[in-house]
């Protein structure tokens, strides 16, 4: 087996025996970034020598005996965590210039684990988006073809693409990501790979970029359920510095892979059922069902009856906290800057040449759902729809442990197919972000495959902090899945 | 639905964001279409419904008001466009 198709525990497994060493394990890496990321153009930045020294010293940390739980690890960042001294672009021009001078808590908690970081993975633009084409750093390809049509270039999902592409095509180990409206999991999905979103608070959002502050949630991209496990074990945590961080203890996620399902009532929403769902997605939406059943769960129809609403109250609650959030953004203390005859002209075309077409329509969006007169009728409304959300996954988890649905109604799409009309982009998120909105944990683990030949996800929704039978239950999918199929462009394949 | 094209330059002034011309035409139908799209939350009974204003619910945690961080302005200085000594320097506002 080559060490790039290694999975993380069975890496930390042969770094522990030195079998290799961890700098032969990232050079397994950065070779492949260099044979597959010009055409994939899943990484932004690129970061070898740092790599290498990182890797060196988690060699003689090994050699002593010593070396955190993810000690020579290597991973991907999305391009939205900032790491010091690196650059940090949240795929946007108007951050183009920016090196941030501190390190973000989750990839901290990664370094103190002892991971080591290959590069900035791309995304779409300030994380707003489903495809990774709004990137001012150019598309990524997703590294899936099609059996009939293998000359067009599918896309990665997003936002997270950059992570799901480099993990899929074995340019990393596993990866970090953030999922606002579902751009852990749609990606993941897309990717054929495995993500989890955990509950809001789990990992802290500071040093994050924000997107949306009450929805932004970041975590794991992995090749196996178990592999997400001990990443978000090392991600999550409570951090003083972010107000919604939850003092609660972490528990050994890894563990929870390996129990029983027997006795676990798994709920199926009726309203996830929705017109228009590719071929294919409903009757592995069946087959997981039945896993599930042969696993020893129980099964049973839950209603979810604002799960409609959910798209729309999405796209004014996320606009809104955009705009605000992205005010910061000014051309005088960091970032991108176009003179102007005064202040305020400098402001606006600074914002104007800095921020892209998706982000200006989100950037107004927001500031029309908040202007005078328009508040209570859009932005209070959407406060109040999403409290009816939250309401209805906390009485569907009344009576059932977890749910059980797809990750997204189609498999992956070419660039150019969904980007004439901004709407039909957004639906793409249908299922992915009533648990944004709640909060509550989500997972995508690849399930099978579509009639070309493209991976399809199923999620396993938890109640809030639910994780570990989030994780029983997409370990359990699993394993009955027996998902083996691998993308067409990936390390060590011939180009095809 | 389409957005009157003085309303789009109303935000965008708000909002701090130079529109070219092209780009307010192409606004007024794509935030029109979003604004008719979202109009669906009007089919919602959310009479005595509270807001939701974050994912969990919880209780703001309080600090002390104390001094943690700070003292580092070639630190807090390093992305700015422009400077003149410890300060970011923008064009003259005042007269």
């Amino acid at each position: 087996m080559t060490l790039t198709d290694l999975g993380i525990a069975a890496a930390r497994h042969g770094l522990g025996r030195r079998e290799f060493s961890a700098r032969e394990l990232a050079l397994a890496h950065i070779a492949a970034i260099e044979a597959l990321n010009p055409r994939l153009n899943a990484f932004i930045t690129v970061t070898a020598e740092q790599a290498l020294a990182a890797a060196d010293e988690a060699d003689e940390a090994l050699a002593r005996g010593e070396g955190g739980p993810l000690a020579g690890i290597p991973l991907a960042i999305k391009d939205i965590f900032c790491t010091r001294g690196v650059r940090t672009t949240a795929g946007s021009r108007i951050l183009g210039p920016f090196v941030p001078p501190y390190e973000s808590a989750v990839t901290a908690n990664l370094l103190r684990d002892g991971a080591i970081f290959l590069g900035k993975t791309n995304l779409d633009e300030f994380a707003m988006g489903s495809s990774t084409t709004s990137s001012a750093y150019g598309s990524t390809e997703n590294p899936w073809k099609r059996r009939q049509n293998p000359e067009a270039r599918l896309v990665p999902g997003g936002s997270s693409g950059g992570s799901a592409a480099a993990v899929a095509a074995r340019l990393a180990l596993g990866a970090t990501g953030t999922d606002t409206g579902g751009s852990i999991r749609q990606p993941a999905s897309f990717c054929g790979i495995t993500g989890i979103k955990p509950t809001y608070g789990r990992c802290s959002r500071w040093g994050v970029v924000a997107f949306a502050s009450s929805l932004d949630h970041p975590g794991p991209f992995g090749r196996g359920v178990e592999d997400c496990a001990l990443l978000l074990r090392s991600m999550a945590g409570h951090d003083p510095r972010d107000s919604t961080s939850v003092d609660r203890p972490v528990p050994d996620y890894a563990a929870a892979c390996r129990r029983s399902l027997k006795g676990l009532r798994i709920g199926v929403p009726r309203e996830y059922r929705v017109p228009g769902m590719a071929a294919g997605i409903e009757e592995m939406w069946r087959a997981g069902e039945s896993w599930l059943r042969e696993a020893g769960a129980e099964i049973t129809e839950v209603s979810l009856p604002h799960t409609e609403f959910g798209l729309p109250t999405y796209y004014i609650i996320a606009p809104a906290e955009a705009s605000s959030n992205l005010a910061r953004y000014d051309g005088v203390r960091f970032g991108l800057r176009r003179d102007g005859e005064d202040l305020i002209d400098l402001y606006e075309r600074t914002r104007g040449e800095g921020f892209g077409a998706e982000v200006k329509r989100r950037i107004l969006m927001g500031t029309y759902v908040l202007s005078h007169g328009y508040y209570d009728a859009y932005y209070l409304k959407a406060q109040k729809v999403r409290a009816l959300i939250f309401q209805d996954f906390a009485n569907a988890f009344a009576g059932v442990d977890a749910l059980l649905a797809p990750t997204a109604p189609s498999a992956a799409f070419a660039e150019g197919e969904k980007t004439e009309d901004p709407v039909m982009m957004y639906l793409n998120d249908v299922f992915t972000v009533p648990a944004d909105l709640a909060g509550v944990p989500a997972m995508s683990v690849p399930a099978g495959l579509d009639a070309d030949g493209l991976p399809l996800g199923l999620q396993v929704i938890g109640p809030p902090f639910g994780e570990e039978v989030v994780f029983t239950v997409a370990a359990a999918l699993e394993r009955a899945a027996g998902f083996t199929s691998l993308p067409a462009i990936r390390a060590g394949s011939p180009a095809p | 639905m389409t957005l009157a094209p003085e309303t789009v330059r109303r935000i965008a002034r708000l909002a701090r964001l130079r529109l070219e011309e092209s780009e307010v035409q192409r606004l007024e139908q794509e935030l029109g279409g979003i604004l008719a799209w979202v109009e669906q939350l009007g089919r919602v009974d959310v009479s005595n419904v509270e807001p939701m204003t974050g994912a969990v619910a919880m209780a703001l945690k309080m600090r002390g008001d104390i001094v943690t961080d700070g003292g580092d302005a070639e630190t807090v200085l390093g992305n700015a466009p422009e400077r003149i000594g410890d300060f970011y320097a923008v064009p003259k506002v005042v007269e």
